[in-house]
C-alpha cells in the first residue's frame, strides 16, 4: 500500500463529508474516531457528523481527560485514545478450527475468515507505523497469519497527520510521526483555526486517488499546504516526551541487571494493560474447548501478555518469570531492544498509550532514562 | 490436577453439590445454566443438589462442588466428611474459596455481632471466624467469584468430564476489560478500580457500566495491592477508610486483600 504522494487537494468539511459518503457507497465499512458514552473510541462511522467534533484530549501518565469545546470545529482534535487499529486487525479471541468426532476418528474444519472491506479513517502516523510493525510480525515471515492478512488486505488506510501532540506522545523520537510518510492510501492534515476549516489531502494509491476524485475538491493553495506543514511542525515542537532510540537497544542489552527493575516492580501491577493497549503487541495463547459430551472440540486464539504467569509457564516448573521485575523487563526489552533483532524494527512507535493507560502511570520513556542514569551511577 | 475421567468405572460420574455457610447464590448460578444443565444432567448422575432437589444419594462422589465457608461448629466435621467422600473437590465462589463476605466477622468480635443481630443469641453456635474450605481440607480446584460466573462453572464441569484443565486463568480483570474494548474508567474518570489486582472471570462487568471493579473474584495472581492503594491515595485522593472497605468486601479474608486492608483505616 506504499506509494509516492502526488499533489495536494483542499477539502471543505462538506467535501470531507462527501468523501466519507463515497467510501460507504464504494462498500467500505468506515471505522473512525467517535465519542460514545463519554469516552473516545474507534467505532462505526456512518457520516462525518458522527466523528468526534470539538473534542480534545489531555494525557498524562495514568490519566486521560476528554473535553469538548464549543469553539472548536475540529473533527480530529483528539490525538488518540485507548483503542488502536489492532481492534480491527488482530482479534482478541478467535476460533481457528473446529473438530468433530465420528465413529472412525475425527474431522477438522478450519474456521473461515471473511472480513468486510473496511476503511480506517484518521489513522495517526504512529499507528500506521504500528500497523506496519504488525504486518512484519504476522505476514513477514515464512508462515503468514491468514486471519490478520485477510483483514489487512481488506483495509483502506486514511491517515490523519498530527497537529497536536498529547502529553505522552514521543513519535518524533521513534521516527514515526507526526507526519505520515508512507503506508497509507490517503493522508490529510486538518486545519481548523480562526474560522478556517479545511483538510489538505494527498493520495498515495490508485484507490486513494479514485476516492479523492469523487469529492470534487480543488488543488490546495501554497498557503494552505504551508499552514498544514506549520501545524505538523508545531506538534513536533510541542512533544515533551523523548526517548533515546539510537542507544536504547545497547543500553537494555547491557542492563539485564539493574536496580531500576526492582524499583519499578514495586509499582508495576502486572495487570497487562500496557501490552493490551500497545498497538504492536501481538501475543496470544491457544485455548482448546470441548463440548460437554466431548463429541466436538475447537481451538481458539486468545490475546495474552508477557505480564501473565501462564505466558511463561514451563511444563512441570511453573513460570520462569515469577517476579514482576522480570516481567516488566521482558516487556520493555522486547519493545525496545529484542524486537530489532527479531523483526528489524523497533517494537515501539511512540504512541504513548502504555503510559496513559497504565493504571499507576508507569512511563516507558522515564524508565529508559532511569536505567541509563542508574547505569551511569 | 487433571482428573482421570476416562478410567471411571462403568456408569455416569456422580456429581454432588454441597453447601456450607452461604447465600446459595453460587448454586443458583448452576441452576441458572438452564440449557447446559440439561446436558450435564444427562452426562452425570446428580446425587445431591439442595437448591434444586430434595433427592439425596450417599457418597462417594466423583465430582463435588462445595459452596459456602466454614462458619459453624458442625461444618468443621462436615467438610472433612465431604472431602473423604469426594474424588474431585471443587470450591465454588467467594465463601468456599476465600471465606466470603461473612469473614468480615474475622476482623471484629463475632459474639458482639451475634448479640446485635439475634433476639436469642444463645441459640447461635457460630465459630469466631469464617474460613475457606482450604483452611480445613485440600480442594482440587478453586473457583472464584461472588457469585461464580456460570460459564466458568460449566467450564469446570466440562473440563472434568473431558479430562482436561479448565480454561480459566488468574489474569487481571483489566485484561477482560481490554478484550471488550471498555475504556478504563480509572484512567479516564479517576474512579478507583480494583480490576488491576482482581482475578478475571466476571467479564469486567462493572467498568462497562462506569463503576470501579469491586473485587468479587478475589486476588489475581501476584497482586500488587500496595501500589494500587498508593496510587488511589496519591493521584485519586482516596480516603483510608475507602481503601480499607475496597479490600474488605466479598473476599476480605483472601490473604492478599486482608493484608492490604489491615494497612488502611481503623484497626
Ligand atoms: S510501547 Fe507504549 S508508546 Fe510504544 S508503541 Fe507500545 S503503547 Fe505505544
Ligand atoms: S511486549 Fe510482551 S506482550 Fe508485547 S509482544 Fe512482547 S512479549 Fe508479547
Ligand atoms: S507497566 Fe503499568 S500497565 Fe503495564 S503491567 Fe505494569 S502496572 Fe500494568
Ligand atoms: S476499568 Fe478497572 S478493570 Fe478495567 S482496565 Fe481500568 S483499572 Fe482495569
Amino acid at each position: 500500500m506504499n506509494g509516492e504522494s502526488s499533489g495536494y487537494s483542499a477539502l471543505t468539511p462538506a467535501q470531507f463529508g462527501a468523501l466519507v459518503a463515497a467510501l460507504r457507497q464504494a462498500g467500505y465499512a468506515v471505522a473512525g474516531p467517535r465519542v460514545a458514552d463519554g469516552e473516545f473510541v474507534f467505532g462505526d462511522v456512518s457520516s462525518s457528523a458522527g466523528l468526534a467534533a470539538g473534542y480534545a484530549d489531555e494525557q498524562k501518565p495514568g490519566r486521560y481527560l476528554l473535553s469538548k469545546s464549543a469553539k472548536s470545529a475540529a473533527l480530529f482534535g483528539v490525538v488518540n485514545g485507548q483503542h488502536s487499529w489492532k481492534k480491527y486487525l488482530f482479534s482478541q479471541q478467535e476460533t481457528l478450527w473446529r473438530a468433530r468426532g465420528s465413529s472412525g476418528g475425527f474431522s477438522v474444519e478450519q474456521e473461515p475468515c471473511r472480513p468486510a472491506k473496511s476503511a480506517f479513517l484518521g489513522v495517526r502516523p504512529c499507528d500506521i507505523a504500528a500497523i506496519r510493525v504488525q504486518d512484519a510480525v504476522f505476514t513477514g515471515g515464512a508462515c503468514a497469519d491468514t486471519y490478520y492478512k485477510t483483514r489487512r488486505e481488506n483495509a483502506l488506510i486514511i491517515a490523519a497527520n498530527c497537529t497536536r501532540a498529547s502529553g505522552n506522545c514521543f513519535c518524533d523520537s521513534m521516527g514515526s510521526g507526526p507526519r505520515a510518510r508512507a503506508g497509507f492510501d490517503l493522508a490529510f492534515t486538518e486545519v481548523a483555526e480562526n474560522g478556517a476549516h479545511y483538510f489538505v489531502f494527498e493520495a498515495a494509491t490508485a484507490a486513494g486517488k479514485q476516492l479523492l476524485s469523487k469529492c470534487g475538491a480543488p488543488a490546495a493553495s501554497a498557503a494552505q499546504t504551508r499552514k498544514a506543514d506549520a501545524l505538523i511542525e508545531s506538534a513536533r515542537a510541542a512533544m515533551t516526551k523523548k526517548l533515546d532510540a539510537k542507544n536504547i537497544k545497547a543500553l537494555l542489552y547491557r542492563n539485564y541487571e539493574n536496580p531500576r527493575w526492582e524499583q519499578t516492580a514495586k509499582r508495576c501491577l502486572a495487570c497487562a494493560n500496557c501490552t493490551m493497549v500497545c498497538p504492536t503487541c501481538f501475543c496470544s495463547t491457544m485455548e482448546d474447548q470441548t463440548s460437554l459430551d466431548g463429541a466436538q472440540a475447537s481451538r481458539a486464539r486468545r490475546a495474552d501478555s508477557c505480564f501473565t504467569l501462564d505466558f511463561s509457564w514451563i511444563h512441570g516448573g511453573g513460570s520462569v518469570r515469577p517476579a514482576a521485575s522480570s516481567r516488566y523487563r521482558q516487556w520493555m526489552t522486547h519493545k525496545l531492544a529484542t524486537w530489532h533483532d527479531q523483526f528489524g524494527t523497533s517494537g515501539c512507535v511512540g504512541c504513548g498509550r502504555c503510559i496513559t493507560w497504565c493504571p499507576v502511570g508507569i512511563d516507558i520513556t522515564e524508565e529508559a532514562a532511569a536505567i541509563a542514569e542508574a547505569e551511569a551511577d | 490436577m487433571v482428573p482421570e475421567t476416562r478410567n471411571l468405572k462403568k456408569g455416569k460420574p456422580k456429581l454432588a453439590v454441597c453447601k456450607l455457610a452461604s447465600c446459595d447464590g453460587c448454586q443458583l448460578s448452576l441452576l441458572d445454566c438452564e440449557d447446559e444443565l440439561l446436558q450435564i444432567a444427562e452426562l452425570v448422575q446428580i446425587a445431591s443438589f439442595p437448591e434444586a432437589t430434595r433427592h439425596f444419594e450417599k457418597g462417594p462422589y466423583d465430582l463435588t462442588l462445595v459452596e459456602g465457608s466454614v462458619c459453624r461448629e458442625h461444618e468443621l466435621e462436615m467438610i472433612k466428611e465431604i472431602r473423604a467422600q469426594s474424588r474431585f473437590l471443587v470450591t465454588i465462589g467467594a465463601c468456599a474459596t476465600a471465606g466470603g463476605i461473612q469473614s468480615l466477622r474475622n476482623f471484629a468480635d463475632a459474639k458482639e455481632y451475634v448479640s446485635f443481630v439475634y433476639a436469642k443469641p444463645q441459640y447461635i453456635s457460630a465459630l469466631a471466624t469464617s474460613t475457606p474450605v482450604s483452611a480445613h481440607v485440600a480442594p482440587d480446584y478453586e473457583l472464584w467469584g461472588c457469585p461464580v460466573n456460570k460459564e466458568q462453572l460449566v467450564e469446570v464441569v466440562n473440563a472434568f468430564l473431558n479430562g482436561r484443565k479448565p480454561n480459566i486463568t488468574a489474569r487481571s480483570v483489566c485484561m477482560e476489560c481490554k478484550a471488550k474494548n471498555t475504556v478504563c474508567i480509572q484512567v479516564s474518570r479517576g474512579t478507583p478500580c480494583m480490576g488491576p489486582v482482581t482475578h478475571s472471570g466476571c467479564g469486567a462487568i462493572c467498568p462497562a457500566y462506569a463503576r470501579g471493579c469491586y473485587g468479587c473474584f478475589g486476588p489475581k495472581e501476584t497482586p500488587n495491592t500496595a501500589s494500587l492503594a498508593d496510587w488511589w491515595k496519591r493521584e485519586l485522593g482516596a480516603q483510608e477508610d475507602f481503601t480499607q472497605r475496597s479490600f474488605r468486601t466479598y473476599n476480605a479474608w483472601a490473604p492478599e486483600f486482608r493484608a492490604e486492608s489491615e494497612k488502611h483505616g481503623k484497626k
